[in-house]
């Protein structure tokens, strides 16, 4: 197996093609990108939103607790 | 038999299960597609007739198996969930239109940015092209319909009827090449017959394949994840895996 370009020129270039050729890469890479940072942001935020009801509940209780003693 | 489906159908268990692979998984789809990346781009042989813009055929002819094969699983997935009852089937179905959409962009536009070198045109309203833009609009239609109705239940009903009526048209996507012989070419590989490339310029796009086949599950078990992690967030289950940091 080789590289079929003789210089880092050549291999942007490639013949011509490089505009088309390294578009259409970006673009589904940054498709891909996307698509694997979506799900993985969306539940970060479900996990912030439980973590702060669980505070609030936690706080809830609490104060709750105080009140009986009284 | 019963008891394991019943067990996969158990949203907890499928969200504690698949953490433990999922991180095999990614590693796997990484190195897939960085090992095709790189032989795809640079040490592949240049095309006799195309010249380089061929190579473009290692993210096209991937993303657009992977556009299709998803339709299946949403359209299986929906059939499940209309049948059964199944949430988590629901659950797929839901998390593999908006992949599925992405990817066949994907294709879409890969196909056009390869046209213009090959054809002199990004777009033409040839048979397969007009196909693979139905399914998208298809993909769009359930992605619309889930987020139209304020009942979840009318939501999943309404998005598995039209992914099943949609199936029409896998059939014609896969055939449209041969039926109307207008400017896409053929299928480069076909499941019956030895592929019709060199082995050299084959062998990166059968990694290209498989990669994008790994890449398509680790996404929709993600998105399956996080959306078993939204609409469970009231249970105690979640509030212990939030609470212990699990992933």
């Amino acid at each position: 197996m080789i590289f079929r370009f003789d210089s880092f020129q050549h291999f942007l270039q490639m013949d011509g093609h490089g505009g088309y050729v390294w578009s259409a890469y970006l673009i589904a890479i940054l498709v891909m990108v996307w698509l694997v940072a979506g799900p993985l942001f969306r539940q970060s935020r479900v996990r912030q939103t439980v973590t702060r009801e669980l505070r609030r509940e936690t706080a809830r209780h609490h104060s709750a607790g105080e009140a009986g003693k009284e | 038999m019963w008891q394991w489906f019943h067990r996969l159908g158990s949203p907890r268990w499928f969200y504690q299960t698949s953490g433990k692979w999922l991180p095999w998984l990614a590693g796997i789809t990484f190195v897939l597609l960085l090992v095709g990346l790189v032989w795809g781009l640079g040490f592949a042989p240049r095309d006799a007739k195309q010249g380089n813009s061929f190579r473009i055929i290692y993210i096209h002819v991937p993303a657009s198996f992977l556009a299709l094969a998803g339709y299946y699983v949403m359209a299986i997935a929906g059939a499940v969930g209309l049948i059964w009852k199944m949430k988590l089937a629901d659950m797929v179905m839901k998390s593999a239109a908006p992949l599925g959409a992405a990817l066949t962009f994907v294709a879409l536009v890969t196909g056009a940015i390869w046209g213009k070198p090959t054809w002199g045109t990004y777009w033409v309203w040839d048979a397969r092209i007009t196909s693979m833009l139905v399914l998208l609009f298809l993909y769009m239609g359930v992605m619309a319909l889930q987020h139209s109705y304020t009942s979840v239940d009318a939501a999943n009903k309404a998005s598995a009827v039209l992914s099943l009526v949609g199936m029409v048209n896998i059939p014609i996507i896969y055939k449209s090449v041969d039926w109307w012989y207008t400017l896409h070419q053929p299928a480069t590989i076909k499941f019956t017959e030895a592929p019709t490339m060199h082995p050299d310029m084959f062998h990166p796009l059968l990694v290209m394949i498989v990669g994008f086949y790994c890449f398509y599950a680790l996404v929709l078990i993600l998105n399956t994840r996080s959306e078993i992690l939204h609409r469970e967030r009231r249970s105690s289950w979640v509030k212990d895996v939030v609470l212990q940091n699990q992933r």
